[in-house]
């Protein structure tokens, strides 16, 4: 068996308010979802639809008020290293050079020596195409460099899941077009579970097996589509853009109509 | 290279128009001794080791009590930063003791030590100690919450995630508190050194307090000389290391084009 089949997510009723000082936010309002191992999910959906939050619940960063999030059969009690997190504003640290953040993760990793670890971190710069960059510093990276970082340092430790929080709406398209490639690659190289938030609907059929639409106040599942269509796909094919289209059309059925 | 030149030819000419007063007879050599009467004071107190052994008790006080002042400072910063009980209570006590000149407390020092080293060291670490709690505070308020956020899903808890990841996030505040720390504790040493004698050893401010006395003011510039020499140094040898770390990391620190 080349790949262990972990990375399963079990979601069951969870439900999430947010108290302001002003009124209650109903995030989440008992949404159910079940993630295969090395599955690719999408979710979308307009701000506020709770598709954060619902990734920071599967990150272990935020309780839920009610349900249960299980990862391989366990209740997720609080973050792990086995769900590691990409985040918008790619979150490196400016203290540590590109090398030394992608240490971070695996220095908390135990049972790993100076020089594996060493290995690791190079093996997977060298995966995103920043081998060359090791040594820099994150203020001297372009955005698409930062969130390559960021990728290789979410997927350094081996983590069975990866959960991305819109880690590329801050990038311009071609940088962007870029990065769908590479992220297909190496998931489908590394075989992980991957949930990714995002509120570009072409960007989750080109990357998604699953695309989940989520609706806001409260924030629900709505429709799931599955996208049958082989790998890797172009962000710009007329398939993706058809499949988009139609997840277009059921968003816009709930979304307040424009003035 | 050229700045070098630039800085040294700019104190040659300080020292320059200051020999030409003391030249132009206008004031007694007793209120403006020329550079060179300084320059021989410092070399003859050199020479007998008066002004090595007065720098050395000087530096010692300042650097042990620098490094209580950080050691209680820093952890109780993080304190603060994390609990409001602390930061109501020993935030707001720092606020307000950081606005008191730690030379206000050399009364008290001396009634509670005596004349004794106890009270120099408890008067720089008052004058550190207060700029390194706020400082750590601020730095760790300020720092972006997606760091800490990030740090928590790979894994950094406790110990590691304050060692780090909150204390290297806050180094651009940590080494402005740090250095307002050492200035507050320089200046509440020589004050301290000048008003009260101690017994177990002669510091820079008491060599300037006899100057005075014995109306040696080639000495007292000697000592201003030697003063304004080490807090040079501190700055390029304690904190330039660090700012340049900070500025090659961070990409700050470029002059404006």
């Amino acid at each position: 068996m080349p790949f262990a089949e972990t990375g399963a997510l079990a979601i069951r009723d969870v439900s999430k308010r947010f108290r302001t000082r002003t009124n209650t936010v109903h995030a989440l309002d008992s949404v159910s979802l079940t993630v295969r191992p090395g599955e690719f999910i999408c979710l979308v959906g307009p701000s506020g639809c709770g598709k954060s939050t619902l990734l920071d619940i599967v990150a272990g960063l935020t309780k839920p008020d009610t349900g249960t999030v299980t990862a391989d059969g366990e209740p997720i009690a609080g973050p792990g290293r086995h769900r590691l997190v990409m985040f918008q504003d790619s979150a490196l640290f400016p203290w540590l050079t590109v090398l030394g953040n992608v240490l971070f993760g695996l220095k908390l990793v135990p049972g790993l020596d100076r020089a594996q670890r060493h290995d690791i971190a190079m093996e997977y710069l060298r995966l995103v195409g920043l081998a060359d960059f090791a040594r820099s510093n994150i203020h001297e990276l372009s955005g698409g460099m930062r969130q390559r970082t960021a990728f290789a340092r979410a997927l350094a430790p081996d983590p069975k899941v990866l959960l991305m929080d819109e880690p590329l709406s801050a990038l311009d398209a071609l940088t962007r077009e870029q990065l769908y490639a590479d992220i297909q690659r190496i998931c489908a190289e590394r075989r992980k579970t991957v949930m990714l938030v995002t509120h570009n609907v072409r960007e989750a059929v080109c990357l998604g097996d699953r695309v989940v639409l989520m609706s806001p106040r409260p924030g629900r599942i709505r429709e799931e589509f599955t996208i049958d269509l082989p790998r890797p796909r172009d962000v710009n094919a007329p398939e993706v853009a058809e499949y988009a289209s139609r997840i277009m059309a059921a968003l816009r059925t709930f979304m307040e109509p424009a003035l | 290279m050229r700045r070098t030149v630039v800085a040294g030819l700019f104190f040659l000419a300080l020292i320059g128009a200051w020999q030409a007063m003391t030249m132009s007879g206008r004031w007694s050599a007793v209120l403006l001794p020329s550079p060179i009467d300084v320059g021989l004071y410092l070399r003859e107190a050199i020479a007998d080791g008066s002004l090595v052994e007065a720098t050395a008790v000087t530096m010692r006080r300042l650097l042990l009590g620098y490094a209580i002042g950080l050691a209680i400072g820093l952890p109780l910063g993080l304190l603060c930063s994390t609990s409001t009980f602390a930061e109501d209570t020993i935030g707001v006590l720092s606020l307000g003791l950081q606005t008191l000149p730690s030379v206000c407390w050399i009364p008290l020092a001396l009634l509670w030590f005596g004349q004794t080293e106890g009270a120099m060291l408890f008067i720089v670490v008052m004058g550190t100690v207060w700029s390194a709690i706020i400082a750590t505070d601020t730095g760790a308020r300020t720092i972006s919450p997606s760091f800490a956020r990030a740090a928590r899903t790979m894994g950094s808890e406790g110990i590691h995630k304050w060692t780090r990841v909150i204390l290297p996030a806050s180094l651009p505040f940590l080494i402005g508190g740090m250095k307002q720390g050492w200035a507050f504790a320089w200046r509440s040493l020589m004050a301290a050194e000048i008003f009260v004698s101690i017994l177990t050893g002669f510091g820079l401010g008491h060599l300037l307090h006899y100057g005075r006395e014995l109306n040696a003011m080639d000495q007292v510039i000697g000592i201003m000389f030697v003063i304004v020499t080490i807090g040079l140094l501190a700055d390029k040898l304690l904190f330039a290391p660090w700012e340049r770390f900070m500025h090659r990391r961070w990409g700050t620190g470029v002059p404006p084009a």
